[in-house]
């Protein structure tokens, strides 16, 4: 079995304390991941400024070029993990072993990150605006219109404490290392597959190791990555986006709360954009913050969720490695049912109808894992719980609305497509605050452009420009 | 306590000895604690309800398995003087409370029972760490607990004098539970900035009794300020309070302490403190308690079954009993869960390993209280 030890600062350290990852239908350990305690994270955080000066001594082109041999190794390469190598194919089967994902849908979220790699010089040129990333080295310099300009590094190091449910995250943290800043890594319990092997490609390809550290362990080693590391990534629910929000020093991913809302002028020809709804609900099992939980609409919503529920209603629960599997399974003992059970309290309520009924059980309980089949469900209104639920599978509320109450009800929404030619519902689409990334036209939620920043710019997160002078007569020697 | 004391075995004829003098302690204090002339009101009034006469048919430490569990909410509310044993009436009577949880605290009256146990604890003290008349800082949870008071008499009973901090277990658990944890980060940096205060004052203070995530927070403090916990003059430290684990002993000794000796204990107040086995890397760091029989005894019972133990090596529940003048308690079954281990020559009894919180209660248990 597998021996996957903590890296501090790029040195295997072998813990005490070591835990079982295991298959979540077999119940079979695949692997034994060395577990840091919070004390090792608060000390190694001492040498954070090193992790960015060892990168800062690799140009910012050359450490692309490096994360572009690393896209490869990390699609295709066979590499080392603890005490094994491990292939792609070996990769994703434990990535679905662990998580419940499908193996296809670990190996398409092995194309996404290889794509974000491959294309970083791309990626990094459309999140700083175009900036001479040789500042971002310095400190300041002379953008190419002649005016001096300054981006101060917030951390040294970014810290993530990353989810195990959902291998798709990753891509957030990937353009860190160029932009030459250090990576402090606390795993999910079920996935720490993706940054190790990450953390081995850029090794191989010649990013210095002393640049990321990875610490697998329980909630006090994500509190001391938060508490310890000046610039920090956490994933999680309502209650974790609660606890800070307004932090300057913490950005929180939660739930997405993604929705498609139709415009008036459009929404009588609603059946035209039915697969684009269905794809925005089903794709990746519902799982992503992308993923759409519903549908808002000022008429025919019972036939759009009607129609919504034979599309995706009848999907069947099918072994992982199955290429036509579409849904993940709950692996924490319970979760499904619990879930379950909050969604048929708010079947109760009035105006709530249950589309997917006549499809089948809902709940499928296995020995050691549940999954839950795709939902639908139609509120008449914008009032009950289930029209701003979010939950992680293929789970959505087609919502009657009024046009113009639409966005005063939706609520946060991190994707909302707006479908409409209408100009003056496009207007306030674009001014509303509460929604993060827009569409604007039959476009997918789940859709991802690369070059556009998600949930917040992370070259904003990392670095805070600033104003910056030098007298004239130094203008050229910084400009050089 | 050279290493070759440390691993040797008890021998059958220790283990036998030991059993006899916790099968006569067992006697005597089921006698004391359910005479009319000496018992306490509680237990007294209990002997009613009972199936059988203690004082009759308690003649050994296993026939303790006749009285019925013990049930922690008897130790809540009041009148608390009802567990004062009538023999013991007119002495002075502390009470004490247990740990962090809030509602209405557990209670135990003590008179001199946390003295007792902290004296024959310093009996386990090596010298050369905890020298004699040095004086002592205690860092930890004072209030209503019997810590402060019992560390200030240990310093005392080894001649020298304690100074200490508070912390407020009760407002920790409040701040963890409510999601504060810029507030609880703050009030652990006013317990540590109080900490290095006293240290850097010139007492002379060469003795610590604090917790492990207090130490660690101490240590990281004093390197942040250029100096560290053996720099500040600190040679011994007596640790408890919170879960040990052998991976946070080996972080401790290896990178935190620098040589500075640390003993592990796992106590509370209805039980007293255990001692532990001397930690040794050669041994995985691993942490073996003793209680301080026949004063109190741990056994490490079946989940489903709490009066049969479980095999050596194997995992169980902590069940506790207390046996002194003072306090009776006949198989308090604990919050936590270990290993039992085998008896050796020092405490030629079963000792505890892994101790942790009970799985089935830990979900619902806020830990990390001190």
């Amino acid at each position: 079995m597998l021996e996957i030890p903590v890296l501090r600062w790029g040195k295997p350290y072998e813990s005490l304390e070591k835990e079982d990852v295991l298959h979540f239908l077999t119940g079979e350990p695949l692997a034994k991941v060395h577990q840091a305690n919070a004390g090792l994270v608060q000390r190694d955080m001492r040498q954070a400024q090193r992790a960015r000066d060892v990168l800062r001594d690799i140009p910012c082109d050359e450490l692309i070029g490096r994360i572009r041999k690393a896209a490869d190794l990390y699609l295709s390469g066979t590499l080392p993990v603890g005490t094994g190598m491990q292939s792609p194919d070996e990769f994703a089967r434990m990535q679905s072993a662990t998580t419940g994902l499908p193996v296809h849908m670990a190996k398409a979220n092995m194309t996404k990150n290889h794509f974000v790699l491959s294309h970083m010089d791309q990626v990094l040129d459309a999140l700083t605006r175009g900036l001479d990333l040789s500042i971002l080295t310095s400190g300041y310099g002379v953008e190419q219109r002649g005016v001096v300009v300054s981006y101060q590094a917030q951390s040294p190091v970014l810290g993530l404490v990353l989810p195990s449910n959902s291998p798709g995250v990753h891509t957030l943290w990937l353009p860190v290392i160029p932009m030459q800043i250090g990576l402090v890594l606390k795993p999910g319990p079920q996935e720490p597959w993706t940054p190790y092997r990450m953390t081995a490609a850029f090794t191989e390809a010649g990013i210095p190791r002393e640049a990321i550290s990875i610490y697998p362990g329980g909630a006090d080693v994500g509190a001391a990555v938060l508490s310890s590391a000046e610039r920090c990534m956490i994933f999680g629910g309502a209650p974790t986006v609660e606890r800070y929000k307004g932090n300057p020093r913490v950005q929180v991913h939660g739930p997405g709360f993604s929705k498609i809302l139709l415009g008036d002028d459009v929404v009588d020809r609603w059946e035209e954009y039915i697969d684009l709804m269905a794809d925005s609900v089903y794709l990746n099992s519902g799982r992503g913050c992308i993923n759409c939980s519903a549908v808002w609409a000022s008429r025919h919503t019972k036939e759009i969720a009607q129609a919504l529920a034979e599309k995706i209603g009848p999907v069947e629960v099918k072994p992982p490695d199955d290429p036509q599997a579409a849904l993940a399974a709950f692996t924490i003992p319970g979760s499904a049912a619990a879930i379950w059970k909050s969604i048929e309290a708010g079947f109760k309520e009035s105006g709530v109808t249950h589309m997917t009924e006549k499809y089948g059980p809902r709940l499928v309980e296995l020995e050691r894992a549940a999954y839950l089949r795709p939902t639908v469900v139609h509120c008449a209104s914008p009032e009950p719980a289930l029209a701003k639920a979010e939950y992680m599978f293929p789970f959505v509320s087609v919502v009657e609305c009024p046009q113009d109450k639409m966005l005063q009800s939706i609520g946060p929404t991190l994707v909302c497509t707006g479908i409409t030619d209408d100009p003056k519902l496009q207007r306030a689409l674009t001014d509303a605050t509460h929604i993060d990334r827009l569409n604007i036209g039959a476009i997918p939620t789940i859709k991802l452009d690369w070059l556009q920043p998600h949930e917040g710019n992370i070259v904003e997160f990392l670095f805070r420009a600033r104003a910056f002078q030098v007298p004239a007569d130094r203008l050229a020697t910084l400009a050089s | 306590m050279s290493p070759t004391d440390a691993t040797a075995a008890a021998t059958p004829e220790d283990i036998r000895a030991a059993r006899q003098k916790l099968d006569a302690h067992a006697y005597e204090t089921v006698q004391w604690h359910f005479h009319p002339s000496s018992g306490c009101p509680f237990w007294l009034e209990k002997s009613k309800e009972l199936k059988f006469d203690p004082l009759k048919e308690v003649k050994t430490y296993d026939d303790l398995k006749k009285f019925p569990e013990f049930q922690d909410e008897w130790l809540r509310g009041g009148p608390v003087r009802r567990w004062v044993p009538q023999g013991l009436a007119k002495k002075p009577v502390y009470v004490f409370e247990t740990g962090g949880t809030t509602g209405i605290p557990k209670s135990r009256i003590s008179i001199d029972d946390f003295r007792t146990d902290y004296e024959l604890f310093s009996d386990t003290l090596p010298e050369q760490y905890f020298p004699r008349g040095a004086n002592w800082l205690m860092l930890g949870p004072s209030g209503p607990r019997r810590l402060r008071l019992a560390v200030e008499h240990l310093a005392q009973h080894r001649g020298g004098i304690c100074f200490c901090v508070d912390l407020d277990p009760r407002w920790v658990i409040k701040l963890i539970k409510k999601g504060w944890m810029e507030h609880l980060e703050a009030y652990k940096q006013h317990v540590i900035d109080q900490a290095i205060s006293v240290l850097g004052a010139g007492h002379d203070i060469r003795c610590m009794f604090t917790t492990p995530k207090l130490l660690e927070s101490l240590a990281t403090a004093l390197e942040a300020r250029g100096s560290s916990i053996k720099e500040s003059g600190i040679t011994g430290i007596f640790s408890g309070g919170t879960e040990f684990t052998p991976q946070w002993t080996r972080f401790a000794c290896e990178e935190l302490l620098d040589g500075v000796y640390m003993t592990p204990t796992y106590g509370n107040t209805l039980m007293g403190l255990a001692c532990s086995r001397p930690v040794r890397a050669e041994d995985g760091y691993k942490i073996t308690y003793y209680a301080p029989q026949p004063r109190a005894v741990i056994e490490v019972v079946e989940f489903d079954n709490y009066h049969q133990s479980v095999g050596y090596g194997q995992t169980g529940r902590v069940k506790l009993t207390t046996l002194t003048k003072e306090f009776f308690v006949p198989g308090f079954l604990e919050r936590d869960e270990g290993e039992r281990e085998q008896p050796y020559a020092k405490y030629p009894w079963d000792g505890i390993s892994g101790v942790r919180p009970f799985h089935e209660l830990a979900e619902a248990t806020t830990v990390g209280v001190y």
